[in-house]
């Protein structure tokens, strides 16, 4: 139960800035991103580590905020939704970002921040993700906007090789 | 209330066209596209500001039933048994909306301001099925204005618009389309007429090039420079003509949704991120649906814990707001209550189901001599509605007023809701709307701004109220969980009968909406079938010519909480009916998809069914266990038919593997969107027949989250689909939410039996005993803590993290 042990003062970086708050060890990552920074693009579908909405990266790898405590970031480099772009040294939006205007990816949206996030770490262990791959991702979509979740990671893929041919000179 | 149009003069020539149309056919009249003259009101204001009036928005089916037959009725069919006009044949749900709003329409404003943008509070909730930006889209056409110089926002609760600002049924488009062309045509004209003074020429010698006025000579002046000339001191009337639909160059193409760029960098914000004050807050609620609070003991001891503000007992449950939401469910669980048993305490999915098999239904026809008769009947499962976000809102009520935000369908039944709880005038409470996060019906209901608003003021803080996924899931709304019976009767090749009993537990539907069907209604005399059939009647309509079709509802009420879900009724009874149509017509010896042809009933019906099984390559070989379906089905004055292929070889993962799906909504707004809304349909219908639905057990469904509540997710969604949206086929939308469930449910089931060779009744199919242990009722349940995820050390963990 969190609360039950006192509250210390944890560091670690949020979207490129040194932050710290001050709380107790076992309060979960989505609350302190949420509730303590106003950070309020990771989304809360339900704490259980079911849904993935609440999706960030530590150190550029997917984790549910949901299910980690903040004693488990101290020290790490966190990225959620609102800095994903500045990850991407091309300039303006991360091509996941990017793909998903294309294609008219969100409905409601309110998934779509995991979706991103999951994509996104995704491509960054498997730059070219078959349909097998795809298949694995847990998030939920309750609005049904799978296929074009599938689309849009096969073109990310493709924006990517291009950015990265592009920024190598190539 | 202002005077009518000025032709045809409207609430008269409306009122007496839907009264007429629920008596006879609507005449065939010439199709296509009139240009009617309108009347709107330009409102006194220092920039130019209209305002329309109680339109001319004839039913849609009266509109409708040009030569392309859309109404359904006048085109004869070249086979089958015809069947008589049903009321929703004739006036749906969405034209009783439409009704019910008639004579608030006029209340609806667009506004040009000085820079040329134009304004538009729309009376409607944005749940993503790209509302917003539909509207958006009609308006910069009528206006000649690009579309980033259209601003179009969620309006708060305005009272005024009495039924004019409910969001349901499919409605949004179809209800707006008159009322939205009308005021950006008259501002049109305003502006117009103010740049003729100006550049001392005839209106009819200007044009309009993206928000900027042209004479003949090359003068140019722009709609933000008329603004304040095109505006009147005193209110208005002036004539207003909007065009043509055919010469629209925005509406019919696709654009993406407008929010999506603040989706897709974070920044769009639903009611729990707002910037506003409002401590995190979540509720303790009781171990059976519909339970009452008794006793809370330990007051003391959960606000003494660290991070929690209050813990404060109302009916419903023990609020506890707190610093963060992780210390409110530290606190949630930490409450020692007792609660009254529910109303519907000993209630589960056997007993409810015996009640529907027990109550009384209109007995079938006598069997006929030499016929064949066909027996089929089904259950459904009661299912959650399961919004990506769980319930939420904000509330801060002070002494004197009283401020919420919330994703509201209907937010003047809210805001008066809420002005009685708190006990103050409604014009001290501020009810605004907020773009919601999924919805599929659960937001006609406004419980979670209404316990935000009792919490807030029992509490005197401002409070920010989510809802536990798994009270969300037990203590939500849900489909009511239904039994239905078909009896077809056939004879040689001909059906001569289609009987068709629901029995479901009673479908609650909302305050706000309610009225609403209830005005429409008073307005049509379609009333006297009472309220709950009469709803049936106006959604539910067989398309084929099976002879004899009766459909009739009988409902039990049993007190669980209810909601329409993704349509009212359709999904459940037009499911199981597309399902006997495949099995009439291997009786009958015929393949499904020739069989529909035959015995549909016009042209546009015959069009989606020919296109999908052109596009999905009905008929190609499978393997074994794998196997196409298809579903048809019609409402809201639109057409739509989806073809499955069905893999069942693993029976722990059935998948449908590729899909196609034809639409008609008659005019296609963005066929983008209508695409997305397509295939949210195609996975509701997907996930609803195989795999997702409540048990309940002891008054309460056990399912707590997303991982017994199975919604399908990637390994299970078709990785092709395609989706044709069929060229415009009228001069007005049709509605398109809610349309493809039905279809999807019907082709989906359909491609199960022709998979395995056994025909699905009860749903969802993959529905084992429970065979996991619940989380009990009444704490919330908290996940383990897990360790941070390496995928560099095990690539499992990318996924499994
Ligand atoms: S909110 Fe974290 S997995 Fe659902
Ligand atoms: S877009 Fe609504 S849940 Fe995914």
């Amino acid at each position: 139960m969190s609360g039950a042990t006192p509250a210390q003062t944890f560091r670690f970086t949020l979207n490129g800035q040194p932050v710290a708050v001050t709380c107790p060890p076992d309060l979960r990552v989505l609350w302190v991103l949420r509730d303590l920074l106003g950070v309020t693009g990771p989304k809360y579908g339900c704490g259980l580590d079911e849904c993935r909405a609440c999706t960030c990266h530590v150190d550029g790898v997917a984790f549910a905020t949901c299910s980690t405590p903040v004693s488990a970031i101290e020290g790490r480099s966190v990225t959620t939704i609102e800095g994903l772009a500045a990850t991407w040294p091309g300039g303006g939006l991360h091509p996941v970002q990017q793909a998903w205007l294309e294609l008219d990816v969100p409905q409601c949206g309110y998934c779509q921040a995991g979706q991103i996030m999951m994509a996104a770490a995704l491509l960054a262990q498997v730059p070219d993700p078959t349909d097998d791959d795809i298949d694995q991702i847990r998030n939920v979509c309750r609005c049904g906007t799978y296929v074009r979740i599938r689309q849009a990671i096969k073109r990310a893929a493709e924006l990517l090789r291009q950015g990265s041919s592009s920024a190598s000179g190539s | 209330m202002p005077p009518g149009a000025v032709e045809p003069s409207p609430g008269h020539s409306l009122v007496e066209e839907a009264l007429a149309a629920t008596v006879r056919r609507p005449a065939s009249r010439p199709g296509g596209t009139t240009r009617r003259q309108f009347l709107a009101y330009v409102i006194g204001a220092p920039i130019l500001v209209v305002a329309v009036d109680a339109l001319g928005s004839a039913p849609a089916n009266a509109a409708t039933s040009g030569a392309s037959g859309g109404g359904g009725l006048t085109v004869p069919a070249p086979e089958g048994i015809p069947s008589l006009p049903q009321p929703a044949d004739v006036v749906d749900l969405g034209d009783l909306l439409i009704l019910a709003g008639l004579p608030t329409a006029n209340l609806i404003t667009i506004s040009v301001d000085t820079n040329g943008v134009a304004h538009f509070a729309m009376p409607r909730q944005e749940n993503g099925q790209g509302t917003e930006t539909a509207v958006a889209m009609i308006i910069a056409d009528e206006l000649d204005l690009p579309l980033e110089q259209v601003e179009v926002t969620l309006a708060p609760a305005e009272p005024k618009l009495v039924f004019n600002q409910l969001t349901g049924s499919s409605n949004a488009i179809r209800s707006l389309w008159d009322p939205v062309r009308t005021a950006a045509a008259a501002a049109r004209g305003r502006l117009l007429a103010a740049a003729s003074d100006l550049l001392g020429e005839a209106t009819s010698a200007l044009t309009v090039q993206d928000g900027v006025v042209v004479a003949p000579d090359g003068r140019r002046v722009s709609y933000g420079q008329l603004s304040g000339l095109a505006a009147s001191p005193t209110t208005l009337a002036v004539p207003a003509t909007p065009k043509d639909p055919s010469t629209y160059r925005i509406v019919g193409t696709p654009v993406p949704q407008r929010a999506n760029p603040a989706i897709v960098t974070g920044a769009q914000r639903y009611a729990v991120d707002l910037d506003v004050p409002g401590y995190p807050t979540m509720v303790r609620r009781a171990p059976t649906i519909g339970g009452r609070l008794l006793s809370f003991t330990n007051r003391a001891a959960v606000e003494a814990m660290p991070g929690v503000l209050r813990a404060v007992p109302l009916p419903f449950g023990v609020a506890v707001i707190a610093r963060t939401f992780g210390q409110a469910i530290d606190g949630v669980d930490a409450v020692e209550a007792t609660f009254s048993p529910g109303p519907v305490a000993d209630q589960s999915n056997a007993t409810v189901r015996q009640a529907l098999i027990e109550a009384p239904v209109v007995p079938f026809l006598p069997a006929a001599p030499l016929a064949r008769t066909l027996a089929f009947d089904f259950d459904w499962a009661p299912v959650n509605h399961a919004p990506m976000g769980t319930n939420m809102a904000v509330a801060d009520v002070r002494d004197d007023s009283a401020t919420i935000w919330a994703p509201l369908q209907t937010p003047i039944a809210a805001l008066e809701a809420i002005a009685e709880a708190v006990g103050l005038p409604p014009s001290a409470v501020v009810v605004n709307v907020v773009r919601g996060p999924g919805s599929f019906g659960r937001t006609l209901f406004f419980d979670a701004a209404l316990e935000a608003a009792q919490i807030s003021k029992a509490a005197g803080l401002p409070v920010r109220l989510m809802w536990h996924r798994t009270n969300d899931m037990r203590h939500g709304r849900a489909h009511p969980q239904a039994h239905h019976r078909i009896r077809a009767t056939l004879l040689g090749d001909e059906v001569l009968a289609f009987e068709h009993r629901v029995t479901s537990v009673t479908t609650d539907v909302s305050p706000g909406l309610g009225e609403a069907i209830t005005a429409g209604l008073d307005r049509t005399g379609l009333g006297k079938l009472g309220f709950s059939q009469t709803l049936f009647e106006t959604t539910i309509t067989c398309p084929y010519n099976f002879g004899v079709v009766t459909q009739l509802l009988t409902e039990v009420p049993l007190a669980f909480n209810t909601d329409s879900w993704r349509s009212v009724f359709s999904y459940n009874t037009r499911g199981a009916e597309e399902i006997v149509v495949d099995q009439i017509a291997a009786a009958l010896g015929q393949d499904p998809v020739t069989f529909r042809l035959g015995f549909l009933q016009n042209d546009r019906q015959r069009a989606v069914v020919e296109k999908v099984a052109e596009v999905g390559g009905w008929g190609r070989s499978l393997p074994a266990g794998v196997a196409q379906g298809i579903g048809f089905h019609q409402e809201y004055q639109s057409f739509c038919a989806v073809l499955v292929e069905l893999d069942t070889r693993n029976p722990a993962l059935p998948r449908v593997t590729r899909a196609a799906v034809a639409v008609d909504v008659g005019l296609p707004v963005n066929p983008l969107s209508l695409e997305g809304q397509m295939l949210g349909g195609l996975t509701d219908g997907i996930s609803l027949v195989l795999q997702m639905g409540n048990h309940v057990e002891a008054g309460l469904p056990v399912e707590s989250g997303w991982g017994h509540f199975k919604f399908i997710r990637q390994d299970q969604a078709p990785r092709e689909v395609t989706v044709v949206v069929m060229p415009r086929s009228t001069d007005r939308p049709g509605g398109a939410g809610e349309l493809a469930v039905p279809a999807a449910v019907g082709a989906v089931a359909n491609a199960w039996a022709r998979a395995t060779g056994t025909v699905p009744t009860s749903f969802p199919i993959i529905d084992p005993t429970i065979g996991w242990a619940p989380p009990p009722p009444g704490p919330v349940p908290v996940e383990p803590l897990q360790p941070l995820p390496d995928p560099r050390r095990d690539p499992s963990e990318l996924y499994d993290y």
